[in-house]
């Protein structure tokens, strides 16, 4: 199947599946120790009881977002940003907001979950969503065109879309980010 | 090594931690941490086994080819890293019913298995229909700074938040 020229293919591949367990490893270690591994934590977030799975996650995007650029800016790194729209952000967001709600995983927590040893995770969860992706498979040839395509604006980036300097996003969203974490230590959470 | 044997870290140390695991991800293998794609490649794959070959022409297994790869290992990896942090801190244990669920709606375990089967339909169906998950776009693409990832992003917690109290506090 593969050209003669890429005879180094398979030797990559090995590489990067390897890469892929190695960072999956740390990610599934930092999660369980962060606590985002079970149920009760993401509920109480849900329910705005504990702030665990934000902080966490804004830590992670405030942390990210700075290397990343700043490597972007060095050349050493290019971006991979989704391609979107309202019809599938919007729509697609709340409907997988219902699921989380319900099921109280995530599809990377979920995966530690199993690792955490719950069993409604391994049981009724890791079913419940091969099931509703292969829905979305079997509907997706419907949907691709239609409500899938509404709104459509592409790769976009927030620099691209107000067409300014990368840094004159990214220095005011740190900033959010920061305050907002700071106003739910003060608040008491 | 104490750091290790903890049962919890602090969040932030986490989130950092997983920031910084981000750099690695897109120096090293050229790719953002996500994780849904997993779950609808794995269903086409266990699908296969049933109906052949005929599903790899599916148009989304075109677009999202049937293979194992770095991220099905990623998965497969979150696993096996929350496996060794729970059994560390002796934070593993086998459970069935997880205790806020169990106060609003009883220790039994096939209700809680159903609304768990339910949820997961929604969230891998949505988790398709946005194209990316808490990972791929909360925190992979929100850093990113991609709109489809901040609305998508917004949207999950939208609709979680709703849910979750709709949930509890009507139901429960």
């Amino acid at each position: 199947m593969e050209t003669a020229k890429a005879t180094d293919k398979p030797k990559r591949e090995t590489a990067s599946l390897i890469q892929g367990l190695v960072f999956g490893i740390l990610f599934g270690f930092l999660l369980q120790k962060g606590g985002a591994t079970k149920y009760d934590v993401i509920i109480e977030q849900l329910l705005l009881e504990d702030f665990t799975v934000l902080k966490i996650m804004l830590s992670a995007v405030l942390t990210g977002m700075i290397g990343i650029y700043a490597m972007k800016e060095m050349g050493w790194v290019k971006l991979y940003p989704k391609s979107g729209s309202a019809g599938k952000n919007i729509i697609g967001g709340l409907i997988f907001g219902a699921g989380f709600a319900l099921l109280g995983y995530c599809p990377g927590t979920i995966a530690g979950a199993v690792g955490n040893g719950y069993l409604d995770a391994a049981a009724g969860g890791l079913a419940g969503i091969l099931i509703g992706s292969g829905i979305f498979a079997e509907l997706y040839p419907g949907l691709r065109r239609g409500i899938l395509a509404k709104g459509d604006f592409g790769d976009l980036t927030l620099p691209k879309l107000l067409k300014v300097n990368d840094w004159a996003v990214i220095v005011p969203v740190a900033a959010l980010i920061f305050i907002l974490l700071l106003s739910i230590e003060r608040a008491g959470f | 090594m104490e750091y290790l044997t903890a049962v919890r870290w602090s969040p932030y140390a986490v989130g950092i931690g997983i920031g910084i695991l981000s750099w690695l991800s897109f120096l090293i293998s050229r790719k953002p941490i996500a994780c849904s794609t997993t779950f609808a490649k794995t269903s086409g794959m266990i699908e296969k086994l049933f109906r052949g070959k005929k599903v790899d022409l599916k148009p989304y297994y075109q677009k999202e080819k049937l293979a194992v790869d770095w991220q099905w290992m990623l998965v497969v990896g979150i696993i096996i890293g929350s496996y060794i942090s729970a059994r560390l801190s002796g934070d593993f244990n086998r459970q069935w019913v997880p205790s806020v669920w169990a106060s609003a709606f009883g220790g039994g375990p096939a209700l809680r298995i159903a609304a768990a089967l339910a949820g997961g339909i929604l969230l891998g169906f949505g988790a398709r229909w946005a194209d990316g998950c808490t990972s791929g776009h909360g925190i992979s693409g929100t850093m990113q700074l991609a709109v489809s990832s901040w609305i998508s992003g917004i949207c999950f917690f939208i609709g979680g938040i709703i849910s979750a109290h709709i949930i509890f506090k009507i139901f429960g």
